[in-house]
């Protein structure tokens, strides 16, 4: 060790730390940069067998459904399916990985706000999820013709949707204690509400006392408001499915304002 | 000038109740290399903690440069740089974007070449496109040390800085923590080696079950808690001590061969005047050698005296 240190220069923090949002930012997608084979094939290949499957096994015995070819009708629900369960795993390993290995020391730290982790985690989780959402819809398209009606209102219930689940999954992140739990919430409970939300159905299919039960599944909500930005056609009244994804916005937003106040699993 | 760091009665109570600090003030000036000493689980960690901001304080406040660290936590924390105990690394980030990350998430604007004669310093140079998880223990430790610089902090803590390293890496540590301080960086490093701490330290804290013992510049700690010894070989062994040097509390040893004298700093002593008083009782002397008690008797009196 002979190469003179630098001196430190004083320095002032600015009132809002956007290197330190983006240092958080950049270093989240780096990581997916590094899985880049896991983090885009594997949607690829999913969808592409979904559509193999439902598409042009069961689909081509299906009517259209409300008017969309069977196929199509599919595609805004796979993609919600997809942004829940990426946008929860990519937030919640995002937090938990410096949880496990030691590093979360520097971000509890640093002078960063609890706004401005989130902006970093939750941001860099909800870009992964709508990327990984474009690319399920452009290997869609590959398999059936796409039309979407309110592009504008698509793109924000996917920027709404990615956002409120990647906050989710920051709040499982910092609540799980070892990776079985990170598991745990999106296989108990979000791919039942999923599968059963009408990804794959429209739930006017199904007989009188399932239809009224998935009336109080959330999921139906969100799926059904996306389907409607490309389908103009909605089972439920789309205004309680916006409703209802600001509702769970300011409930994860309030639990993680909770828990940095607290610090509820980050701090002693 | 305000204290590097100024803590003022805090307290740490966990929710388990136990207490880890019972009201410890502490004022540590600027550019000062502090020694916090204290036997496991006395309570270094989390004092450390609580100053960087990683445990929450129960009671009591901690000023960084006159900054409330809880209060106005972005002026404080930007002042301050931590090697935590553990080597807690990114294993597959590269050293270089890991220190990067350290800066920006400190609020500073990119450098590179301060980040380069920063990875130049602590000899990472040619390691900074390697992978952290392919480093040895030693260099991880830099690696954490160029993370904990990287945003050009005014106050350091070092958290055990050298447990579990080698000879070699701990000179090279001393080293630094040097030159750091000749930058003006104030230092705090914790240690459970009283050696460190001796060789390092400008002033010593001791904590012992979550209390300070003492805060002491280390040569008045040496000098007014050590004990001397004057050890006076004979040419001729004695059977017993002369009557006429009974007054000075002297020991013999080594079956007559050997006259110890032990005196502390608060019964000086003019050994001249002694030795002339040997010479009149024809009390011949070989050889002779003095001993200070190190830092390390010295602590363990003072934190034995205590339980």
């Amino acid at each position: 060790m002979s190469a003179p240190l630098p001196r430190p220069a004083p320095f002032t923090p600015p009132r809002f730390n956007g290197h330190g949002v983006l240092a958080i930012y950049r270093f989240e997608l780096a990581r997916a940069a590094r899985t880049l084979i896991q983090s885009l094939v594997t949607p690829v290949i999913t969808t592409s067998l979904y559509f193999i499957v439902f598409g042009s096994a069961i689909g081509t015995r299906m009517k259209s459904v409300g008017g969309v070819p069977y196929g199509a009708f599919i595609v805004p629900g796979l993609m919600m399916l997809t942004l829940f369960t990426e946008s929860i795993a990519n937030a919640s390993f995002g937090i938990f990985y410096p949880k496990f290995t030691g590093t979360i020391f520097e971000l509890l730290s640093a002078p960063i706000s609890p706004l401005e982790t989130v902006l970093g985690y939750v941001g860099a989780a909800a870009t992964k999820s709508v990327a990984i959402g474009a690319i399920i819809l452009g290997t869609s398209s590959l398999f059936v013709p796409i039309s979407i009606l309110h592009p504008v209102a698509m793109v924000a219930l996917l920027l709404l949707t990615a956002t409120t689940f990647s906050l989710f999954g920051f709040i499982v992140g910092i609540w799980a204690k070892g990776w079985e739990q990170i598991q745990i919430i999106p296989a108990l409970i979000m791919t039942p509400l999923t599968f059963l939300g009408g990804a794959f159905y429209s739930i006017d299919m199904l007989p009188r006392p399932w239809r009224t039960l998935s009336l109080f599944n959330p999921v139906v909500y969100l799926i059904n408001a996306f389907r409607w930005s490309f389908y103009g056609a909605s089972d439920v009244d789309i205004r309680i499915s916006v409703a209802f994804t600001l509702g769970f916005l300011a409930v994860c937003s309030a639990a993680i304002a909770g828990i940095f106040r607290t610090g509820y699993r980050l701090k002693n | 000038m305000s204290p590097a760091i100024s803590i003022q009665r805090l307290v740490k109570r966990y929710d388990s109740g136990h207490v880890a600090l019972h009201g410890i003030d502490l004022e540590i000036q600027a550019g000062e290399i502090f020694a916090l000493l204290g036997p496991n689980g006395a309570g270094k960690s989390t004092l450390i903690n609580i100053v960087c901001g990683i445990v929450t304080p129960t009671e009591g406040r901690v000023l960084a440069g006159g900054r409330d660290v809880v209060r106005e936590y972005r002026a404080a924390r930007a002042l301050i740089g931590l090697v935590p105990q553990e080597l807690a690394t990114d294993n597959y980030e590269s050293v270089w974007a890991t220190v990067k990350f350290s800066r920006g998430l400190y609020g500073r604007s990119p450098n590179p070449r301060f980040l380069e004669s920063l990875l130049d310093a602590l000899s990472l140079a040619d390691k900074r496109d390697a992978r952290i998880m392919t480093l040895s223990g030693g260099m991880k430790r830099r690696v954490m040390i160029a993370k904990a610089l990287a945003h050009e902090p005014q106050i350091l803590f070092l958290d055990e800085p050298t447990a579990g390293v080698d000879v070699e890496l701990r000179r090279d540590m001393w080293a630094l923590v040097r030159r750091l301080r000749d930058q003006g960086v104030t230092i705090v490093l914790t240690t459970h080696y009283i050696e460190e701490a001796e060789q390092m330290a400008d002033r010593i804290g001791v904590i012992d079950r979550g209390s300070l013992v003492l805060v002491e510049d280390k040569r008045t700690l040496i000098d007014q808690l050590g004990e001397r010894q004057l050890r006076l070989v004979l040419r001729r062994p004695l059977d017993a001590i002369p009557a006429g040097l009974a007054d000075l509390g002297l020991e013999l040893r080594e079956r007559g061969d050997e006259l110890v004298f032990t005196y502390d700093a608060t019964r000086a002593i003019d050994v001249s005047a002694l030795l002339r008083r040997l010479t009149d009782l024809s009390i011949e002397i070989a050889d002779m050698q003095t001993r200070q008690s190190s830092l390390e008797e010295i602590f363990v009196k003072l934190v034995g005296r205590r339980s």
